[in-house]
């Protein structure tokens, strides 16, 4: 009678154990691919960048260092490696972009330009397209962190060797401004 | 806040089962316009033992198939029919004109995490939203023309925002059905009151005389059902719709994280008193604000929640205001 109490006991400890291995599991994929959303975005953004520079480089002649640095920005931020740094140089690239934007308010030309324009909102959707994805990522990224600290599902965590996530932190103060974009184009 | 919003996976659940228990209602009561059929008009049943009584219930038996065929169809394939009598057209991604709202609709995708519904334009020079479909796999979001002309960039976010968590909360789900089982209801009605005119009376007088009180009970709730069926379809519309409203501006803003926004689109939705003339009778509880723009959604009380559709837009914006300055 006892024995069989200790396996029904036991039968259910490893069918928890089970399903919370596996929602883990579920959890951890979410998480990478919530990562790998940033990725596209940010890919995106590079691609879209030496476009735009070519579209607004013959009415910004004046310009030529602002339009620099954004391309070297581009070019740093697309040959990173490693989290840290990809999202300094990615970070160091908005800045730069809005500089940009913001100096292209003084070309009534450009502003004009179906093409700049167009540009425009491609990019500023795809700076929100990144922040989104940050945003989805922390979020998804907090519950699996909070699904494998909590007791007793850690037990299962510690076993299987799960490792928290690093969540998406804007290291230094100044990078905690958003960049202010004003690409109201609709007046 | 007022209420504490739910949270969503109970708010899915709880969409899920009322979706069911709505569609169940519908088969039942039409069943039972089927049963009234086949007693008065076809003597089905009365006792009295001449050729003209059925073997079989029919009526009732076709009743019940005809609405079970039409509630799934209406579960299924209810968003095709919601867009069409909206006179909804599939945007093209090519468009300059909408490349900003198809921009906006995929940021939304991405900040909620679900996958990019359709996303349709209605030629109405109101500015007017709303979103359709049996899950969010299955979704479609559709504004008007107005609304892409009069909204800035983060107001039609806001909408958009909002939008999307009616498809993940399953609103989309529940609200779509009921918009299709209104339509079905009315036709049925219609058809019944109108059966009874021409036979019913005839028959009627006649079961009258031999099968006493139990009959005329029935006939009398019949009669009800036939009257009151619309009407009360309508306010179950109503219900339904009003209490999400609330709660998918709070979750449309914590996808934003702005809330000032949505609150900026609505006052000029509402500013905008036109109705929208496109979007018909009985899928108006689908919008993001009341396309008669009637004047019960503008008042509190219990006259204001037994007929708007919506909240009132002042205390929406008042609450997602709230929300900004929480979030300082």
């Amino acid at each position: 009678m006892v024995l069989i109490f200790v396996f029904v006991l036991l039968l259910l400890a490893v069918f928890w154990a089970i399903m919370k291995y596996n929602n883990l599991v579920t959890l951890r994929n979410q998480v990478q691919n919530g990562w790998k959303q940033i990725d596209v975005q940010l890919k995106r953004r590079h691609d879209l960048i030496p476009n735009l520079i070519n579209t607004v480089k013959g009415y910004m002649q004046y310009e030529q260092e602002t339009l620099q640095k954004v391309i070297q920005a581009r070019n740093a931020a697309a040959s990173a490696s490693g989290v840290a740094d990809s999202a300094a140089k990615e970070n160091a690239l908005s800045g730069a972009l809005s500089k940009l934007f913001a100096l292209a308010e003084n070309y009534p030309n450009l502003k004009a330009n179906e093409n700049a324009k167009q540009l425009q909102e491609e990019l500023a959707s795809t700076e929100n397209k990144i922040g989104f994805a940050r945003q989805f990522y922390n979020d998804i990224a907090t519950k699996f962190n909070i699904a494998q600290q909590v007791f007793p599902a850690n037990i299962i965590a510690g076993i299987f060797n799960f490792r928290p996530s690093e969540l998406f932190e804007v290291s230094e103060a100044t990078e905690r401004e958003v960049p202010i974009v004003d690409l109201n184009l609709k007046k | 806040m007022a209420s504490a919003p739910r949270n969503i996976y109970d708010q899915q659940t709880h969409n899920k089962f009322l979706t069911v228990v709505v569609l169940t209602v519908f088969v039942v009561f039409v069943g039972f316009l089927g049963l009234g059929f086949d007693v008065f008009v076809l003597s089905y049943g009365l006792g009295n033992g001449s050729a003209r009584g059925l073997p079989l219930p029919l009526a009732t038996i076709i009743a019940v198939c005809v609405a079970t065929v039409s509630a799934i169809h209406s579960a299924v394939n209810g968003d095709a029919a919601v867009l069409a009598s909206a006179t909804a057209v599939p945007v093209s991604e090519d468009d300059p004109k909408y490349r900003q709202l198809v921009n906006i609709v995929a940021e939304m995708s991405i900040a909620s995490g679900l996958p990019p519904p359709k996303i349709y334009v209605i030629p109405d020079p109101d500015p007017n939203a709303f979103a359709t479909g049996r899950d969010p796999a299955h979704a479609s979001i559709a504004v008007t023309e107005g609304l892409v002309e009069r909204l800035g960039r983060d107001e039609l976010q806001g909408v958009i925002a909002h939008e999307m968590s009616h498809i993940r909360n399953f609103d989309i789900r529940l609200l779509t059905v009921v918009a299709s089982l209104i339509g079905a209801v009315m036709l049925i009605t219609e058809f019944g009151t109108r059966i009874f005119r021409f036979g019913g009376g005839r028959s009627g007088r006649r079961s009258g005389k031999g099968s006493g009180g139990a009959i005329a009970i029935l006939f009398v709730l019949w009669i009800i059902a036939l009257i009151l069926a619309p009407i009360i379809s309508q306010l179950l519309a109503m219900a339904v719709s009003r209490q999400r409203e609330y709660l998918a501006d709070a979750s449309g803003a914590e996808l934003t994280r702005n809330p000032e926004a949505l609150a900026s689109a609505l006052q000029k939705i509402a500013d905008a008193d036109d109705p929208t003339r496109s979007i018909k009778k009985g899928t108006g509880h689908l919008c993001i604000a009341d396309p008669l723009g009637r004047e019960a959604n503008e008042h509190e009380g219990f006259l204001a929640e037994l007929f708007g559709t919506h909240p009132p837009v002042a205390k929406r914006i008042t609450l997602l205001k709230a929300m900004a300055y929480q979030h300082g």
